[in-house]
């Protein structure tokens, strides 16, 4: 009886302590680099990728989500649940992905995968505690779907770190992001390569204090 | 033949956020770019988007969209207090918004103080 009752409260602390895991996501434009993020993190942390990451634009378009990641920097640690979200647009044309070798049933399937992946993401607003948004750092920043992302982060009162991704490129220029969203605290990184990540892990210390 | 189309805010007072941005798209898929008085706030900006994506199809494929604010910064200070509380008065978003047609509207090209809209070249026969 009183094992029982052990279990019980166990069961009862465990789905508490689950739901107070913090949920960080990560969001952006189409091909900004954020399942790169998310490959990169997870690859550093637990020694495996998360997701798919590729050239072809909506790659992702569904809500991945890898649950305890645990990340550590100068001595503490932080476990969160990691958000993958599909790159949040305006528009998407099936024929850009005729581009990628997709004949046009692909392409038309993936279209529509893709629209519900954003209409899911922007659901997903509500359900994240902390988001990186990720960039491209190669990219101009004053685009009105970054403006909306990070507009209704900031009315959802959402602590946000922006990642300006692809800093490896030549025409990367994170004092232009800086200067767009001069509110939030910029970090430059190369997913890909793997370049200033001891900085990002610290940014997602801070934010997430 | 491109159709721009001005909308003063006074249009959109009356409405619900929801027939603001049916009427919006409803202009959009006629093939009109708008030019509307006032920007969205975000969470009609993230409706508007969820909403473009529903309608997505062969001939639809989504929207060109871009809003300024040209409240100047360095204005007085009680000269911009004096226009805030007129615009939240009248319910207004100073600045302003375009929105057009993704199969007309290439890009809408910005930067902090300029627009530039870049139309889609006609296909050649």
């Amino acid at each position: 009886m009183i094992d029982k009752l052990g279990m019980l409260f166990r069961g009862f602390f465990n789905i508490f302590r689950k739901r107070k895991r913090i949920k960080l996501g990560i969001y952006g434009p189409p091909n900004a680099g954020k399942s790169s993020i998310a490959n990169r993190i997870s690859k550093d942390w637990l020694g495996e990728e998360f997701t798919t990451a590729s050239a072809v634009p909506h790659e992702t378009r569904e809500i991945v989500v890898k649950e305890k990641i645990t990340i550590k920097s100068k001595g503490k640690e932080l476990t969160f649940n990691l958000i993958d979200t599909p790159g949040i647009a305006t528009k998407i044309d099936y024929e850009d992905f005729l581009k990628f070798d997709l004949n046009a049933k692909e392409a038309k399937d993936r279209a529509k995968e893709a629209t519900k992946g954003v209409i899911e993401a922007i659901k997903w607003l509500d359900n994240v505690d902390c988001v990186l948004v990720v960039l491209d750092s190669t990219q101009n920043p004053y685009s009105q779907v970054n403006i909306t992302i990070i507009g209704n982060l900031a009315a959802r009162d959402i602590p946000v770190l922006i990642v300006a991704n692809k800093i490896d490129l030549r025409k990367s220029d994170i004092k232009r992001i800086e200067s767009a969203f001069p509110q939030y605290t910029t970090i430059g990184v190369s997913a890909l390569k793997g370049e200033n990540m001891d900085l990002f892990y610290e940014g997602i210390f801070k934010l997430m204090k | 033949m491109l159709t721009l189309q001005y909308v003063p805010h006074h249009e959109f007072t009356q409405l619900s956020v929801d027939e603001k941005l049916r009427r919006i798209l409803r202009s959009v898929r006629d093939d009109k770019i708008l030019l509307i008085e006032g920007r969205l706030t975000s969470l009609e900006e993230s409706e508007l988007i969820k909403m473009t994506m529903e309608l997505i199809n062969k001939d639809f494929k989504g929207v060109e969209i871009a809003s300024i604010d040209y409240t100047p910064k360095d204005s007085p200070f009680f000269e911009r207090i004096k226009k805030d509380f007129a615009n939240f008065l009248l319910r207004i978003k100073p600045g302003l918004t375009i929105i057009g047609p993704a199969t007309l509207v290439k890009e809408i090209r910005k930067d902090p103080s300029k627009i530039e809209l870049l139309t889609m070249e006609k296909k050649k026969k």
